[in-house]
């Protein structure tokens, strides 16, 4: 039951083959069994759990069951949720109880849909390990040494250790890619605006975007419906047409259902600096999109080699901001002693935040500095545009652009927490779509020495369905995406 | 003091103005005053983690208006920027205001300057510089428990329009005349209440002097949260005296932000320029552009009242009013209304404009008014002076029997409308010629000297035989009518 896809876990839920008591109990088994080391998840509620199933249960009696009710996920811990604790991550919220439901948690509530509880990443969203989070590293299920990737490790781990049927995640920077890439599943950041970041804890607020982590496309598109959709609680909410993301995946058949599809390969995503074995398996996939009838062209994304020094000007810029609430004086940690406000202020934020964080409030004071604005943070703006500019020249050429997710296959813990550059490295081929607010996804393209390996789709504003289609077409006839780590079955 | 006529004083204004909406600027709580702390805070005043501002759609139409207001340029663009610093009252650690682009950008109010011994008065334009959209901080309650400062969020999030004047004043009279005329403006178009005490309209002035006819702008000190026009001219008279003597004994002036003292009369630095904030200004990545197009415009333009210099030409043009009546009858919305309404309930012009900035505002004024009692609620609404006057007018009461009328109605000696206070007081006019005929007869024969006196050509006897008619009747007799008869019977 563990690797059935949300589809199949509806219909033995619609049928009776299972209740959603007995379901959801199946995965706080594994949970108790599995999450002692892997650590995946930071804050449990059975009985809050298990009262949710019992709700989904007389509905689904009741024959009015939406497509996700009864079935158990998983919520990265940034989510605000309505009497659970909500950290981030950090020792600066681990004594917040949210009061409120972020619209992510109440889409999945409407839906009928089971939390099984909050999942670890790294504090505040920064990292691509969860090796910053203040509970501690996650393990990744298909080599405990090494990680599963950032920020949303804990969500990467329960999708691929089968702790939840599947996951929400969130995307400043790569941060539901790269750990869908590093645990081998399928993780989709839509358009930034089309799903609501009302109660989603804030890292930098015009790149963060929440999105599904889940074994396959079809997964993903039945998130992405609970998801997407308007909410004036968030000004920068696009008020874009309700769809359903599932509506072309039945026609993803025959031999050639891409026959027509143009794949823009970006030559500057092929060069140096990507691991040749993960290169390998890249090529391989989109050698078998070939066969299903797309056509591949050589593109140019010219401005991307400046992704990563423009969102580390733009990130931490809105981070030293956001963050500033934080102060301890309505809530999450404040100093035990201190002898004035100042030094409140001062010890309450030394002590609550790790050093990641403070090394990014840290830049993003500095670059919004009076003298320093102008150089760094306007100019990173204007980048920005360039970056965007050169997706819609991409565009004019072709219909999806795909490339490797991450440069490397999943790496050791500790390997790189000592060297903050190569850490955000790991994001090099994921920030530009942030950067541009453009949908991306990455799908399992197979393994290298035994560690998974993704493939990364790029679509245009608003194409999340053609995404899923696309990605949908070769989870048909390929399974890297049903692989399970082994020792954990 | 006699220094004083070679330096020239330069003053700028920075007016928070608190927007007349229903909630916060950036929520949808409450913006009531003097309720219980913290019961007006909800999860975006408190800054939970997660929250998200949606702008108030009323506090950009209070901005429109006021731009509108002063003629002022209203950019098709605006944007909101995140002011960064850290303060108990002040829950995100950053304000969202406008910085680089606001919602008002170049504007002009006219002032008039009150006559001020032998210097006449005169019309001055105050150029506003830019008004621009912001959120109120909380408020930080010191003592309440012992050795602890308390937050009260309440007030969090409350829509300010913050109004920006160039450095165009030169006296402390011209800074409250500008005051003055920008605090009745906000309320005659309804953006702002005008309630100083309660913080709806706060100052923040701008002083530095220099020599008389040089250029180059002195060092400023901003003198912080002036909530009365009193203090405000006593606080700019201070505090130029204070720059001058300073500079006058080789001092030099300080960039400073100063708090005034109303008990001691001074002005006294709070904090020097140089430890100020670095504010690190950026757009706020949560909100998107503010987009005003024309038809945006139009729409509020469409609301808008009359402006106090239209109807001020209107009242001149339609009702005949002189200059003078019709400025002061313009100078509040209220007194405008109160006027308008008057006369539409039956009463000539000018003798309304006469009973309302002479009797009227006298009553308002007067220390005896300790109710505070207001033009828009008094004892004697519009309605009423406009049936006293109508009764005067068709001569049902004289003048004085009016004043007395209104006095009874000011303290609501007797219940009833108009007409019932003039039968109950005995004060109605008496019109009968029959009896009128028949007191003067009466008159005339008693007084026989007087006639003679009359008869030999002596004018003011006939004054004096009126005065014993009118005392006959009781005050009661219509004097037009007193003087033809009289007339007609001493002819005969």
């Amino acid at each position: 039951m563990i690797n059935n896809s949300l589809k199949t876990l509806s219909q033995m839920l619609a049928k009776k083959e299972i209740s959603s008591v007995e379901m959801t109990q199946t995965f706080l088994n594994r949970i108790n069994q599995y999450n002692p080391s892997i650590n995946a998840y930071i804050a449990l509620d059975n009985a809050k759990t298990l009262a949710q199933a019992k709700v989904a249960d007389a509905r689904i009696a009741a024959g009015n069951a939406a497509p996700l009710t009864g079935i158990p996920f998983a919520q990265k811990d940034i989510f605000c949720a309505k009497g659970w604790q909500t950290t981030c991550g950090s020792k600066m919220l681990a004594n917040f109880i949210a009061p409120y439901d972020a619209h992510v948690v109440a889409q999945f509530d409407a839906a009928g849909a089971v939390n099984l509880g909050k999942t670890n990443m790294d504090e505040f969203a920064m990292g691509s390990s969860n090796e910053t989070s203040y509970f501690g590293g996650v393990k990744n299920p298909w080599d405990f040494d090494r990680v599963p990737g950032g920020s949303s490790g804990g969500s990467a781990a329960a999708v691929a250790a089968r702790l939840c049927a599947a996951a929400t995640g969130t995307d400043t920077g790569g941060s539901i890619r790269q750990p869908a890439s590093l645990c081998g599943f399928t993780g989709l950041k839509p358009t930034y605006g089309l799903v609501s970041r009302y109660g989603m804890i804030a890292f930098a607020s015009s790149l963060d975007q929440a999105g599904p982590m889940a074994k396959s496309a079809e997964d993903c598109a039945l998130m992405l419906n609970v998801m997407a959709g308007f909410d004036v609680r968030d000004s920068t909410s696009l008020n874009h047409p309700k769809e359903d993301y599932t509506r072309g995946l039945s026609q993803m058949t025959g031999d050639k259902p891409l026959n027509g599809l143009k794949i823009g390969l970006p030559k500057e995503f092929f060069g140096d600096g990507l691991d040749a074995n993960v290169a390998k398996v890249v090529q391989d996939a989109i050698a078998e999109y070939k066969k299903l009838g797309a056509e591949l062209i050589e593109i140019s994304l010219p401005s991307s080699h400046l992704s990563i020094p423009v969102y580390y000007v733009l990130a931490p810029a809105e981070a030293s901001s956001n963050l500033s609430r934080y102060d301890g004086v309505r809530y999450g940690h404040r100093a035990a002693e201190y002898s004035d406000l100042n030094d409140m202020y001062m010890k309450s934020r030394a002590e609550g935040f790790g050093a990641e964080v403070k090394r990014r409030i840290l830049i993003g004071t500095y670059v919004l500095s009076a003298g320093y604005y102008d150089a760094y943070y306007l100019k990173a703006q204007q980048i920005r545009r360039l970056i965007a500019d050169d997706f819609v020249q991409a565009f004019k050429q072709c219909d999806i652009i795909m490339g490797p997710t991450a440069p490397s296959t999943a790496f050791k813990a500790g390997e790189k927490a000592d060297d903050p550059v190569a850490m955000y490295l790991q994001d090099v081929y994921t920030i530009a779509t942030n950067l541009a607010g453009l949908p991306g996804m990455s799908i399992p393209a197979g393994f290298s020495n035994g560690l998974p390996v993704g493939l990364q789709l790029m679509g245009n504003y608003f194409d999340e369905a053609r995404m899923l289609e696309v990605a949908h077409a070769y989870q048909q006839v390929t399974d890297w995406h049903l692989a399970m780590p082994k020792g954990i079955e | 003091m006699m220094a004083n006529n070679n330096w020239e004083v330069v003053i700028g204004l920075e007016t928070h103005t608190q927007l007349k909406t229903n909630t916060k600027i950036f929520s949808g709580a409450s913006i009531q005053y003097g309720a219980e702390p913290n019961t007006q805070a909800d999860e975006v005043s408190t800054a939970l983690p997660g929250v998200l501002p949606v702008l108030n759609g009323q506090a950009v139409e209070c901005a429109i208006k006021f731009g509108l207001a002063i003629n002022a340029e209203i950019p098709e663009r605006s944007v909101f920027s995140r002011k960064n610093y850290f303060y108990p009252d002040l829950p995100k650690g950053y304000q969202i205001s406008q910085f680089e682009l606001p919602i008002v950008a170049k504007g002009a109010v006219i002032i008039q300057v009150p006559a001020n011994g032998k210097n006449a008065a005169y019309e001055k334009v105050i150029n506003i510089t830019r008004a621009h959209l912001e959120e109120d901080a909380g408020k930080s309650n010191h003592g309440v428990v012992e050795g602890m400062s308390g937050i009260d969020l309440n007030r969090a999030g409350t829509p300010l329009l913050e109004i920006v004047t160039e450095p165009d004043m030169r006296s402390a009279a011209e800074a409250v005349a500008y005051a003055k005329k920008l605090h009745e403006l906000v309320q005659w178009i309804g953006i702002c209440d005008g309630n100083m005490q309660e913080g709806s309209f706060r100052c923040d002035v701008n002083v530095s002097v220099r020599p008389k006819g040089t250029e180059k702008l002195g060092t400023r000190r901003e003198i912080k949260n002036l909530n009365s026009f009193k203090f405000m001219q006593e606080a700019i008279e201070y505090e130029t005296q204070w720059q001058i003597e300073t500079l006058e004994d080789g001092g030099k002036i300080q960039q400073a932000t100063v708090l005034f003292n109303p008990d001691t009369g001074e002005t006294k630095a709070m904090r020097s320029k140089e430890e100020a904030n670095d504010y690190r200004y950026f757009p706020d990545p949560d909100l998107l552009p503010l987009e005003v197009t024309a038809a945006d415009k139009a729409r509020v333009q469409a609301t808008m009242p009359e402006l106090p210099e239209a109807m001020k030409a209107r009242f001149e043009s339609e009702y005949g009013l002189s200059n003078y009546d019709a400025a002061s009858l313009t100078t509040s919305r209220d007194v405008a209304d109160y006027f308008v309404e008057t006369v539409k309930h039956g009463a000539q012009a000018k003798p309304a404009a006469n009973w309302i900035l002479g009797a009227l505002t006298a009553k308002l004024n007067t220390e005896l008014n300790t109710e505070h009692k207001s033009i828009a609620s008094n004892p004697i609404s519009a309605r009423l002076l406009a049936a006293l006057l109508k009764r005067v007018q068709d001569n049902n009461i004289s003048n004085n029997a009016a004043k007395q009328v209104f006095e009874a109605m000011w303290v609501g000696e007797i219940a009833g409308d108009v007409d019932a206070i003039i039968e109950a007081k005995g004060l109605k006019q008496e019109s009968d010629s029959g009896a009128i005929e028949g007191i003067i007869d009466e008159v005339l024969a008693a007084n026989p000297a007087m006639v003679e006196e009359f008869k030999a050509g002596r004018e003011k006897a006939f004054n004096a035989l009126i005065g014993q008619a009118m005392k006959a009747s009781k005050g009661k007799a219509n004097p037009a009518q007193v003087n033809e008869i009289l007339k007609k019977k001493l002819a005969a």
